[in-house]
């Protein structure tokens, strides 16, 4: 598939709200033909309010969304050609199995037998065959998954929208789903944007994430800088980080918190009298006892909790009253609950965010 | 694990069999009996004249045709209403919603006398229209035809529709709706390919019910359709309390059964069928605010006809209850508490609203203890004996009242079961109308309560007769009482049976409404008007606690 643009959607300065209340502002994004953005965010965030309105179910307030360089604002979503796979499915219970993934092509009027063999293409590729007269009812919540993507996909979409596509069914089916629909999805090579409040689930489905709070787009970037170099501290939260510092970065690129004093490295040196800072908890090595003099930043602190987790041990400190994660390997023997440890810092494992 | 009280449990059921048998199929095979056996001998050819004799076609046909209309009707106004209910949010939702439940729940005869105050000769519509272009005549003379209880259906099963197609509608995943726009339906396309496919088991469980009503409708037909109109109901009470004619009314009784039970087997079958689970948000969260200038004239047309509709013969009815000749009074409701010299009754015409209360009060003691002990044996067992016994149970329901009451005159008049002059005759009647109500009711909540409640409470010495009492009981408490004032609010606007089995020192409310209509005179109709309004405020009173009843309230608030 060759793409005409090199941006196939472009979002700039969307806003919605309702009630008065604002969902969503000042949304800016654009996405690339073939690939696959997941939107992440907590429940609230309006990730599901973005994907409306670019479906076209609900009507934005103000700003443009741009398909193929075109305002689609007034195309109504029934002839936008997106499909859209929902997340309790939505499949037509009155219908069977092939019948629901046939609608799309009905209504694109293509003749019986045509119908009829991208049916069984879309049933074989999502590993249904033979499903066909199967009423929904009877189905399990992976085969419905399958059912609805594949009745998403026969129509052929120009942009395929996901709403929590597995946000029903259990952990480890959602695991191995998630894998599959990549695959499925680079294979079409179609173009999608996938809602999911599971980090895990956006990082193994996307080339871009895009994280959504309260409304406003935090961070558009690939996942792995994302989980690298989140923006800020609301991105740094939900991602799980638990090891956030306020405080203050002189000239010399040390950060300053309480009695911390941590070398930042090589990170372009940017004083600021409020920052914040992550500290994450794989990079930390336990030696005793601290070499002074290394540039090396180090912490010393009361080990308040001791978890073993398989292949590291979870430890939480206590240090200058700042309760802080870290996870340690099995070597060198972690102390019991507490001792009181020295931890090195890696310069890659302070990362500081933008506010 | 075989239950250990097994044998026991059978004695549940064998007091409500008993009385089945006694005040249900004995009546009926009577029914069967006169009808085959006019003189005590085999009389086929009366079978055989009841098919070359037009009339018994002619009255079926007529019964058929009136519901037919009536029930397509209904549909057509009431559809777009259960669309608006279902989709959009307006001003003042939740209490219309409310007031809408009434018309349903008015006994026939109240809303006889409602459509009279509002459109009859007298009514108030055509006493404004006299006085306002100083006619001679009323304009309106709709009284005594066909088109006055069509009407009346429509109003009676309006809020069937809205109830049972609009609560489904606003069911309705609005995903499913999405989802095929998102495929590439237009609105049109959704409409017919998803939505509409979707509501049918709804709309044919509307349809059946409103069909079945309308062919075993008795009071309104009788009292607005006048001597032209006879449907099989009013045949029936015609042939046996005007012209004594029994074995007609028997011949007529029997097809009446036949057919009521075909269809009530025929709504059964269907719901069977209509079972598809649906996950969607409640009602409040899929109607949305009305938003175009058409959404909003749709919401406002619709509106303005049910208030037209189904307030307007309320209204109609308590204004003309006060309004004398020389204007506002208080004399129809003053009138029902002194014995006229030209009444139609010996006694002070509120007698009838004692008897009423008494007849309630018994057929409400007689049919929750029945129901009580038939829901518990139910409860407790599993399988296709409890399925046939449930059936045999709800039997009643699937009779008309009318051939019930007239089973009763051919049976409890004469021995070996005379109940002729005792007041307890029309409780028993009431009491098998309320019956199959009360065990729904009683039946869901008993049938809630897990095993090991009562397991737990055994292991813990609690023997059979206190687990009941304290486990079962509280438990049921709360749909006891739902059952309880179901049964007597029904008893308080029967009226088919009751025709048949009160006598005049025995009249019920209803029954003396239907009395009071029946004569000429201002006092005689504005006397009806006043207990119509009385018997309108206690059923919507009853339904009205019904309501709150089945309201999930705290623990410790006694119900």
């Amino acid at each position: 598939m060759q793409a005409k643009t090199k941006h196939l959607l472009k979002v700039t300065q969307l806003c919605n709200s309702y009630e008065g209340s604002p969902l969503l502002q000042d949304i800016n994004f654009s996405l690339e033909s073939g690939e696959i953005l997941c939107l992440l965010g907590p429940s609230g965030s309006g990730k599901t309010t973005l994907l409306r309105l670019l479906a076209g179910l609900e009507n934005e307030e103000s700003g443009t969304i741009f398909f193929e360089d075109t305002d689609i604002s007034l195309i109504p979503p029934h002839k936008r050609n997106f499909g859209m796979m929902f997340q309790e499915y939505a499949l037509f219970p009155h219908k069977n199995v092939a019948q629901n993934v046939a609608f799309g092509l009905e209504m694109q009027q293509h003749t019986t037998g045509e119908i009829e063999r991208r049916v069984q293409k879309m049933l074989t590729l999502v590993g249904l065959k033979g499903f066909d007269d199967r009423k929904i009812d009877e189905l399990s919540g992976g085969e419905k998954q399958r059912v609805a993507l594949a009745r998403s996909l026969a129509p052929e979409p120009q942009l395929l929208l996901l709403d929590e596509p597995l946000g029903s069914l259990d952990k480890t089916l959602r695991d191995r789903l998630a894998l599959e629909i990549r695959t499925i999805l680079k294979s079409f090579q179609v173009t999608s944007i996938f809602v999911t409040h599971d980090q895990s689930e956006a990082f193994s489905v996307a080339d871009k994430v895009a994280i959504l709070h309260d409304g406003i787009l935090q961070q558009f970037d690939t996942p792995e800088n994302i989980y690298r170099y989140p923006t800020n501290s609301s991105v740094a939260s939900f991602l799980g980080f638990r090891n956030l510092l306020r405080g203050k970065v002189d000239s010399n690129s040390i950060f300053h918190c309480k009695s911390f004093r941590l070398h930042l490295g090589n990170t372009p040196s940017i004083s600021s009298t409020d920052a914040t800072l992550l500290i994450r908890p794989e990079g930390a090595t336990l030696k005793n006892p601290p070499s002074a003099g290394s540039n090396r930043s180090s912490i010393t602190g009361k080990i308040t909790k001791r978890q073993f987790q398989g292949s590291t041990y979870k430890i939480t400190l206590i240090s200058d009253g700042e309760n802080l994660v870290f996870e340690l390997p099995l070597d060198p023997p972690v102390p019991n609950t507490g001792c009181l440890i020295h931890l090195t810092l890696s310069p890659s494992s302070l990362v500081l965010l933008a506010r | 694990m075989k239950s250990t009280g097994y044998s026991g449990k059978w004695l549940l059921l064998a007091l409500p069999l008993l009385y089945l048998t006694l005040f249900y199929f004995y009546p009926l095979i009577k029914i069967c009996l006169i009808s085959f056996f006019p003189n005590g001998t085999w009389e086929p050819e009366k079978l055989h004249s009841l098919f070359s004799t037009s009339i018994y076609l002619k009255i079926i046909w007529f019964t058929t045709w009136q519901a037919l209309l009536s029930t397509l009707l209904t549909l057509i106004f009431a559809l777009p209403g259960a669309y608006i209910f279902a989709r959009y949010n307006f001003f003042g939702k939740n209490l219309l919603q409310a007031v809408m439940t009434i018309p349903f729940v008015l006994p026939t005869v109240v809303t006889a006398a409602a459509f009279r105050a509002l459109l009859g000769n007298n009514g108030l519509l055509n006493s404004w229209l006299v006085t306002a272009f100083d006619l001679a005549a009323p304009p309106i003379r709709i009284d005594q035809t066909f088109y006055f209880f069509v009407l009346a259906h429509i109003f009676y099963n309006y809020t069937l529709v809205l109830r049972i197609v609009g609560n489904f509608w606003a069911g309705l995943d609005p995903h499913l709706k999405s989802a095929a726009t998102m495929l590439g339906a237009s609105p049109t396309k959704t409409f017919f390919r998803i939505t509409l496919p979707l509501l049918l088991p709804a709309i044919g469980s509307a349809t059946l019910l409103i069909f079945i009503f309308c062919f075993t409708s008795f009071g309104v037909i009788l009292i607005l359709g006048g001597p032209g109109n006879s449907t099989i109901e009013v045949e029936i009470y015609r042939q046996a309390v005007q012209l004594f004619n029994l074995p007609m009314a028997a011949t007529l009784s029997l097809i009446q059964i036949c057919i009521n039970f075909f269809l009530m087997w025929l709504h059964a079958r269907l719901g069977k069928n209509s079972t598809i689970g649906f996950f969607g948000d409640s009602a409040q969260e899929t109607a949305t605010r009305t938003k175009t200038t058409l959404q909003k004239t749709i919401v406002a047309i619709n509106l303005l006809f049910m208030i037209l509709l189904l307030l307007s013969p309320l209204l109609a009815l308590v204004i003309r209850s006060f309004s004398g000749k020389n204007g506002p009074t208080f004399a129809y409701y003053l009138a029902l508490f002194t014995t006229q010299t030209r009444s139609v009754f010996s006694v002070p015409p509120i007698s009838a609203v004692i008897n009423s209360v008494g007849f309630g009060i018994g057929a409400m003691i007689i049919s929750v203890g029945l129901g009580l002990l038939a829901s518990t044996y139910l409860a407790s067992k599993k399988g296709r004996h409890t399925t046939m016994w449930d059936a045999i149970i709800m039997l009643p329901l699937a009779t008309s009242a009318v051939t019930l009451g007239f089973g009763y005159i051919i049976t409890l008049n004469t021995p070996p079961l005379n109940l002729r002059d005792s007041l307890a005759l029309v409780p028993i009647a009431h009491s098998l109308v309320a019956f199959p109500f009360v065990v729904r009711c009683i039946l869901p909540s008993l049938r809630q309560i897990p095993d090991n409640l009562r397991e737990a409470a055994l292991l813990l010495g609690a023997p059979p007769l206190k687990i009941w009492q304290k486990v079962d009981i509280p438990i049921i408490k709360k749909a006891v009482a739902t059952g309880g004032v179901f049964a007597f609010s029904i008893s308080m606007g029967e009226f088919g049976a009751s025709t048949f089995v009160t006598r005049p020192h025995t009249a019920t409310i209803p029954v003396a409404i239907f009395r009071f209509l029946g004569q000429p005179g201002d006092l005689n109709y504005g006397q009806a008007m006043a207990m119509s309004t009385i018997l309108m405020l206690v059923t919507s009173t009853a339904f009205w606690l019904i309501g709150r009843l089945d309201t999930p309230r705290p623990e410790k608030d006694i119900v």
